[in-house]
């Protein structure tokens, strides 16, 4: 969909899965790195635990499909050469420190200078704006202030972030759909613009109905852990669950939905004898969610509690599957790339890696689409791979060029 | 031209989360937003709270608000065959479609994007779900909140020592309007350079595995397994939430290099740490985390978690408070970028939902209120689809309108 544009990726770590997502559909992203390669490349984990710039699986997952080259940006004719590729490019995304590419005189002004209708995406932790705009944000940071941190956790512990950070790949996600909505705007008027993402920002939604809550009842929702509050009932309720070898995901419902699931859960208990008198008895037309008690709750969540207890995860989800129970089991990884949906629907795709004599299965297009097909690239460049086709492609620089300008360490 | 989005045309087909989110991301970037749904089958989000002052009602509800924002609001029966017929006229009236029913029931009623590019070929059309399109889950109804355990978000969160925590709300439903405002508007982009249409199947399932690829990457290239970590990271520490001066109060710190570890001794008064072997490099500092995070702690405590943050950011060292849903709306970061702009309600009255989390130079974002239900019956039937009066009429006397 994206056939056609060309992308410049100056970002670090921060910005990196923006670029990527714009390869995937079709864009030409050139990921501009220091010589000797970017920091990102030894951010682990790393194929075969090897903290190799060449293996990082970090690099792998979000520089996928991009070409690389390499430009020293502390020197005069790499800071011009970069002014010549921008000034070929439809994009640029940066995530680096607020005001460092100005000051080395190839930010956006000296930019859109060669190249006026540049649009300019930059993913940072708080925006280029504000009181906080250099305060550092690594994921953690972002996550605690966008409020998300404090609505995650047990409550006889510290907030909990994702053991993996998602932060930036979110932002990322959200700058990756500025800069296609400022490339449209653009198709549309010749105008570029700048696009400001804010990791911090970006999170705040995550909060689902939780700012509504302090903004209209000013009522201020808690960590709650495996329970959750607010969302379908007037109290806590269990989410996660244990079953026999980990755990389930499921909540108790109400409304026309929750009574055709609930009755169905009951009705499979009551078929293996784990439904007493009491589960069977309840009316679940009749529950009220907006009124329902912990003290109705608990003998309820017991019950439901020792069933799961009784089946694996892949027993609860076929049972959840015939029954049409808003129930899935929590997946780990080995679940996730095993599991048949995926499987069936093409998710997983192979992608070579020459270098180290193998292909590894990577997850695949982020959306089916057609006539026009999401198709991730080629695995994530090697250091300076593309110096030939890109400073020779889009500048025209000829070979032996190229070669000197390496021999003195500009590119 | 001011908004991105302006003239392009939307049937927002869409309920709950991840479809009104999609077309709130058109919405308030210009686009004509027309939400559909029937008052005695309202979007569901309508009755869930919360409601102001706490008083349930259909046009009460600040989450709906949060989630519709600048669209305009059509109520027909789509249980009925002249309301689909309206559904289906209003898909030809648009540019693009969003939907986030259950698989299948779009094509039931005759509202699939092979019908509907009968009538108008180059749609642009966008289906959001749990597990997508196809497969033997297809079916399978679900909300946010499971999809995150499928997608490896669940595992992921909570204590080495405990079984896994739930992401508050659902991560995908937040994430996955993300990826479709990029997928439409790709989509738009080059239906604008060749004239074609696109029909788009999200499956928040596949999304939210790409924000973790690097673990999966890890199980599948090295046969290891994701840990929950509680708030460690494999490359940095310390790294954590520390506990502050007053009740539940905490303050994320991560050094994320030898030369922030040493900034944050300096800060705490305790210059020797920086030089301790127990301390002193990465390694060493993962050797004896629960000591490094004791010591930390010990400071913390005796801090407010502001002040600290301030301090700690002038020296250079990350750090964040862990804001609460109160202290989001008085950050000053966010109400310098007008992250919470104030709007007016008929029934809710003030109340400030979320802006987004990209700015734009040129084209900013124009965000208004919430539709009521079928508060724009007339304008979009009328004024946009041309239906004459006597039609109009018949079909508010059919409730077909509704």
């Amino acid at each position: 969909m994206l056939n056609g544009y060309r992308i410049l990726d100056l970002s670090d770590d921060k910005g990196l899965f923006c670029g990527k997502l714009l390869a995937d559909m079709g864009a030409e992203v050139v990921k501009v790195e220091r010589p000797g390669g970017d920091p990102a490349r030894m951010i682990g984990p790393f194929y075969q635990d090897d903290p190799h710039p060449d293996k990082s699986l970090f690099w792998f997952a979000f520089c996928q499909g991009k070409q690389g080259v390499t430009l020293n940006l502390e020197d005069q004719r790499g800071r011009d050469l970069l002014k010549n590729l921008a000034a070929k490019a439809d994009a640029v995304i940066e995530s680096l420190p607020i005001g460092y590419l100005d000051s080395i005189g190839v930010g956006y002004d000296a930019l859109t200078e060669v190249n006026p209708t540049l649009v300019y995406t930059t993913v940072t932790p708080f925006g280029t704006t504000g009181p906080y705009k250099d305060y550092k944000g690594p994921d953690i940071v972002t996550m605690a202030m966008s409020g998300y941190m404090s609505l995650c956790g047990d409550t006889d512990r510290a907030p909990v972030r994702d053991s993996f950070p998602i932060a930036y790949p979110i932002a990322g996600t959200e700058a990756a759909a500025g800069t296609v909505m400022a490339l449209f705007h653009r198709g549309r008027t010749g105008k570029g613009q700048r696009v400001d993402a804010s990791a911090q920002q970006s999170s705040v939604s995550l909060s689902a109905n939780a700012p509504a809550f302090q903004d209209i009842n000013q009522r201020r929702l808690r960590r709650s852990g495996q329970f959750r509050g607010e969302l379908l009932a007037a109290i806590p309720e269990r989410q996660v669950w244990p079953c026999k070898d980990g755990f389930i995901c499921f909540a108790i419902y109400g409304g026309a939905t929750g009574a055709r699931v609930n009755q169905a859960l009951v009705d499979w208990m009551d078929s293996e004898g784990m439904a007493d008198e009491f589960l069977r008895g309840i009316d679940w037309k009749a529950l009220d969610m907006s009124t329902v008690t912990r003290e109705w709750m608990e003998p309820v969540e017991d019950r439901l509690g020792a069933f799961f207890l009784t089946h694996t995860k892949n027993e609860m989800l076929q049972g959840a599957l015939e029954r049409r129970l808003i129930l899935l089991p929590v997946y780990d990884m080995t679940d996730i790339i095993n599991d048949p949906q995926l499987q069936s629907r093409g998710y997983w795709m192979d992608v070579k890696h020459p270098e180290l004599g193998r292909s590894i299965t990577y997850p695949g297009a982020f959306i089916q689409s057609r006539p026009t097909p999401v198709q991730p690239g080629k695995r994530a460049p090697m250091v300076g791979e593309h110096n030939r086709e890109v400073y020779g492609g889009w500048l025209g620089l000829p070979v032996d060029e190229i070669d000197a300008l390496k021999q003195q360490g500009v590119i | 031209m001011s908004g991105i989005f302006d003239g392009i045309k939307v049937a927002d087909f869409t309920h709950f989360g991840i479809g009104p989110m999609t077309g709130r991301y058109l919405a308030d970037h210009g686009a004509t937003v027309v939400h559909v749904e029937s008052a005695t089958r309202p979007d569901s989000v309508r009755t869930s709270p919360p409601f102001r002052d706490g008083a349930v009602g259909l046009n009460r509800g600040g989450f709906f608000a949060s989630l519709n924002t600048s669209k305009m609001g059509l109520s027909i029966n789509l249980k009925t065959e002249r309301g689909v017929d309206l559904g289906r006229k209003l898909a030809a009236w648009a540019d693009v479609v969003v939907e986030n029913f259950a698989p299948g029931v779009m094509v039931r009623m005759g509202l699939g994007y092979d019908d509907l590019t009968e009538v108008n070929p180059d749609l642009v059309m966008i289906s959001l779900t749990n597990l997508g399109q196809t497969g033997p889950y297809a079916g399978h109804p679900g909300t946010g909140t499971v999809a995150q355990a499928v997608a490896g978000l669940v595992h992921v969160m909570g204590w080495p020592d405990r079984g896994p925590v739930t992401p508050f709300g659902a991560i995908p439903d937040f994430v996955a309007p993300y990826f479709g405002a990029l997928a439409v508007s790709a989509a738009l982009d080059h239906r604008r350079r060749t004239g074609k249409g696109q029909y788009i199947d999200l499956s928040q399932f596949e999304i939210s595995s790409w924000l973790i690829a690097p673990i999966i990457l890890d199980r599948i290239a090295n046969n290891r397994e994701a840990v929950r970590m509680g708030n460690r990271d494999p490359h940095f520490a310390p790294h954590g939430a520390f506990p502050c001066q007053g009740e539940d109060r905490w303050l994320t710190i991560a050094c994320t290099s030898d030369a922030e570890w040493q900034a944050l001794c300096q800060v705490m008064e305790r210059p020797e740490l920086a030089s301790d072997p127990n301390f002193a490099t990465l390694k060493s500092r993962q050797d004896n985390e629960d000591e490094l995070e004791r010591t930390i702690s010990t400071w913390t405590r005796e801090h407010p978690a502001h002040d600290t943050m301030h301090l700690l950011q002038k020296a250079g060292v990350p750090a964040g408070v862990v804001e609460d849903m109160a202290e989001i709306y008085e950050d000053p970061q966010l109400e310098h970028r007008q992250h919470f702009p104030l709007l007016d309600h008929p029934e809710i009255g003030p109340h400030r939902p979320q802006a987004h989390g990209v700015r734009f130079s040129e084209t900013p974002s124009e965000i208004t209120r919430a539709p009521l239900v079928g508060e724009h019956n007339e304008e979009v039937l009328r004024d946009l689809l041309g239906l004459s009066e006597e039609e109009y009429v018949n079909l508010v006397l059919e409730r077909v309108i509704e």
